[in-house]
């Protein structure tokens, strides 16, 4: 079972996210993970460890390969939230910026008043 | 540049950034007085803010209601940890959806940027359970659809 935390720490690598954007485009062993980001066949596993404890890979044994692929639970999951915040807060602050044009609007003119003294729109 | 980032620092804190086109003293008043804050923070539209109280003192009690204007709604509840104006809020809030989700400690800073205001926000990501309740209140009350989204992928 992963956790935020987990996968965040996963995701904060860029190994990983390169390991998963290389996933994203089907199963892959280690060594084809190996191959293409010169990296070790140690150094993949254990990137591949921290990916599957964090939920965000599964891997299936097939013979001593163990191939793996992408979970779409977990980033989903993770994306669907933030693309949720994401969206409130940009509806958000594009009316703030309506309001703080009106506060700006509303305040009195500078030092140089006109003559009449008359009240800005 | 007023376009929001949202991005992930660390293991689950959230950062998001905005900037606007004002003073920090008046974003920061937008944020702090309650007939300005009825005026904006709304989430989607057709949504209002019918109760805000917003006590701006370190201690002092936030509670902000939405409705929809078809019965659906829910509300926040929330304590000012630090209040620095006009550049610094610390608050402590939580959604109830009715149960109340676990506190997020949220830190908003509101720094001098040219003529405007670079506005920089921390929040802590919901846990997994916290999250999936969120999505799961905003589904039904029809505040999002990408989670309806999500479900059908999984």
């Amino acid at each position: 079972m992963q956790t935020l935390d987990a996968a965040f720490s996963a995701l904060a690598d860029p190994t990983r996210r390169a390991i998963l954007a290389r996933l994203a485009l089907g199963e892959a062993t280690v060594n084809e993970l190996a191959e293409p980001f010169e990296l070790t066949q140690p150094t993949v596993s254990r990137h591949l460890k921290v990916l599957e404890e964090a939920g965000l890979i599964i891997r299936r044994a097939e013979g001593t390969k163990r191939p793996s692929r992408l979970a779409p639970h977990a980033i989903a999951t993770i994306d669907a939230y933030l693309d949720m915040l994401r969206k409130a807060l940009a509806a958000n602050y594009d009316r703030l910026d309506g309001v703080l044009a009106a506060m700006q609007a509303q305040k009195p003119p500078p030092e140089t008043e006109n003559p009449k003294g008359r009240k800005r729109k | 540049m007023t376009k929001l980032a949202l991005k992930t620092e660390g293991d689950c804190i959230i950062v998001v950034t905005r900037r606007f086109a004002a003073a920090p003293e008046d974003v920061y008043r937008a944020h702090m007085e309650p007939d300005i804050i009825q005026k904006w923070m709304l989430g989607p539209d057709g949504w209002t803010m019918p109760v805000c109280v917003n006590e701006a003192r370190p201690g002092g009690k936030i509670r902000y209601e939405w409705a929809d204007g078809k019965g659906a709604g829910f509300y926040l509840t929330g304590e000012f940890v630090a209040v620095e104006p006009p550049h610094r809020i610390v608050h402590i809030e939580r959604m109830h959806l009715p149960d109340p989700t676990p506190d997020n400690r949220i830190e908003t800073t509101f720094a001098k940027d040219g003529g405007g205001t670079l506005m920089t926000m921390r929040m802590t990501l919901p846990d997994e359970a916290t999250r999936e309740m969120i999505l799961k209140s905003g589904m039904e009350t029809g505040m999002e659809a990408s989670f309806a989204r999500l479900e059908t992928m999984l």
